[in-house]
């Protein structure tokens, strides 16, 4: 007979709660922008606006490049200092993070500072600045990415799944894209969720870069409007859950999803 | 290299396959490092320099002798308050949270829910999480008014303030937490049920698993997690930005003005505040490899 396990609910109640009470707070404001009546207006003006889908979607499409760019840069790094250069794995994680060391605010100026002048004059076209702006992301993303992928790594036993697959004649690619990678595959998404994170509401980085990306539109809106900026958070996230959801959907037909610490 | 190389394979054939492997073992992880410094330890570089040179770009050290001023330093010290409570609230609600969740003995489901939502919670960062604060602690938001219609309560009559610490480590909190519960879950999967039941079965305590068991191996993941935590809200601008609009002076705040050319005249200067930054954050970095190497003992 299990008793009910009142402390575990109880915390979980209370982040709900927390979680949850500004997420209705918001969605209630964005209702309110005719007074004394709920009504969509501030979500019609925010819709008509054609700078909100412009903006939304570029930091979306630059959220994707991030997050490949540092699953590619991350993965076989992290696994490949597990395998053969441990001796390494104290420098890997210092760089990794250095962007604490290096906060957004402060990265921005340097980066700025380099690639706004010949040699290097990325920031002259929109294609350079848009590389530089998902460098900056993937910079942002490594502590995250690399702490996740790098728990997941101590969780699996690396060298007895690599030797197996190397004694099936399996090549490097073959064991980084189809045993440690779907091994890993948990720490990847949790990685990836904050990348995400990180990414689509980002505003630091873009506003100085001067990209047209969707934190620096909200805060303009949001010197100027009351209910719409609401709108906008609200709608932003729903956006969000819907690519979540899917995420979350799509991993759970593939093979090996199951808990990391009881296969071992 | 190849010269070496060569010359190496003439006289010492067996070591030099030993140091052929080595070679290409670096090969490896090539791509990370030339990224990270291309993108983040070159930037940095570039200000650490700026902070040691005065406006004729001669070697000084007065641009850290000014930063003795009660601007700089207040802006400092606001930044290091807020970044502890948030860390250590956030990593505390976070630690328990995702406790209850895994081993506290609840449905699979609710830790299934609470990952996804950590996810799209840490993802309600930077302005759009000043937005929903506004919305609902504002002056006019959603819980300020329903304290008011439901039991007469004006919070801001009672010294409540979105706009001031309270407030800005509130919203903080709002991502602190939701991270700790997706960075700490994976190190809490790594505790095993049956270390708790061989424990009990030896006679020990709630206290005692806690004590002895539990938390030691733990301990260093936590205090770990929550120097990133700590990080985390030490750089952050974008919240605090969005929430006042730059006038609560956190020392991210004092590097945009600079940036911005509002603030000190001085560039050296400016660069020596983001330096001095960099300082601080490099002192956390320290202990949490210290703590880290401490939690492989438990982890291999």
């Amino acid at each position: 007979m299990k008793k009910f396990p009142f402390w575990a609910w109880f915390w979980v109640v209370l982040g709900v709660l927390y979680l949850f009470l500004p997420l209705y707070g918001t969605l209630d404001f964005s209702l309110r922008m005719v007074r004394d009546q709920l009504s969509f207006a501030a979500y019609e003006v925010v819709l008509r606006d054609p700078k909100f889908a412009a903006t939304f979607s570029y930091s979306f499409i630059m959220a994707l490049w991030t997050i490949l760019a540092s699953t590619l840069l991350i993965v076989p790094t992290a696994y490949w200092v597990h395998l053969k250069l441990p001796q390494l794995r104290p420098l890997v994680e210092l760089v990794t993070l250095l962007v604490f060391v290096v906060p957004a605010i402060v990265l921005v100026f340097g980066l700025l500072r380099i690639y706004s002048r010949p040699p290097l004059a990325l920031t002259n076209s929109d294609l350079g600045a848009d590389i530089l702006l998902v460098a900056g992301y993937v910079c942002l993303s490594f502590p995250y990415m690399y702490r996740a992928v790098d728990t997941g790594l101590r969780a699996i036993d690396v060298r007895t799944l690599t030797e197996a697959a190397q004694s099936l004649g399996a090549n490097w690619l073959t064991i980084l894209l189809r045993v440690v990678l779907p091994n890993l595959r948990v720490a990847v998404l949790s990685g990836a969720f904050l990348t995400f994170a990180i990414v689509i509401g980002e505003y630091t980085l873009s506003v100085y870069l001067a990209r047209p990306a969707f934190g620096p539109y909200m805060q303009l809106l949001g010197r100027t409007r009351a209910y719409e900026p609401a709108a906008l958070a609200i709608m932003s996230l729903t956006l969000t859950w819907t690519c979540v959801g899917i995420i979350q959907l799509l991993g759970r037909g593939v093979p090996g999803q199951g808990q990391l610490a009881g296969t071992r | 290299m190849t010269h070496i190389n060569q010359a190496e394979i003439l006289n010492h054939p067996l070591r030099v396959t030993r140091t052929r492997n080595i070679s290409w073992a670096w090969l490896g992880v090539l791509p990370f490092f030339v990224f990270a410094i291309a993108f983040l330890i070159l930037p940095a570089s570039y200000l650490v320099v700026g902070s040691l040179q005065d406006t004729k770009e001669n070697f000084t050290l007065a641009n850290f002798a000014d930063m003795f001023q009660p601007e700089i330093l207040g802006a400092y010290w606001l930044s290091i308050q807020v970044s502890v409570v948030t860390a250590v609230g956030g990593g505390l609600l976070g630690f328990m949270l995702a406790y209850a969740t895994i081993l506290g003995g609840l449905p699979r489901w609710v830790r299934n829910a609470l990952m996804t939502f950590s996810g799209v919670a840490s993802n309600f960062s930077g302005v759009p999480l000043a937005f929903a604060f506004i919305a609902t602690l504002g002056r006019t938001g959603f819980i300020t008014a329903l304290l008011k219609t439901a039991f007469g309560l004006n919070i801001y009559e009672y010294g409540f303030n979105l706009y001031s610490f309270l407030g800005l480590s509130l919203a903080y909190m709002y991502f602190q937490f939701p991270l700790m519960v997706l960075i700490i879950a994976p190190a809490l999967d790594g505790i095993k049920r049956e270390w708790r039941e061989a424990s009990e079965n030896l006679g020990a305590t709630s206290w005692q698993y806690w004590r002895y068991v539990a938390l030691p191996i733990l301990l260093p993941s936590l205090l770990g997690t929550m120097i990133l935590l700590f990080g985390n809200a030490l750089g952050a601008y974008a919240t605090a930005f969005a929430l006042t609009g730059g006038t609560f002076g956190l020392a991210t705040i004092l590097i945009g003005r600079q940036i911005r050319g509002e603030v000190l005249q001085n560039p050296g200067l400016g660069y020596a505040v983001a330096v001095g930054m960099v300082i601080i954050m490099a002192l956390s970095v320290s202990i949490y490899s210290w703590l880290q190497r401490r939690s492989e003992r438990w982890l291999r």
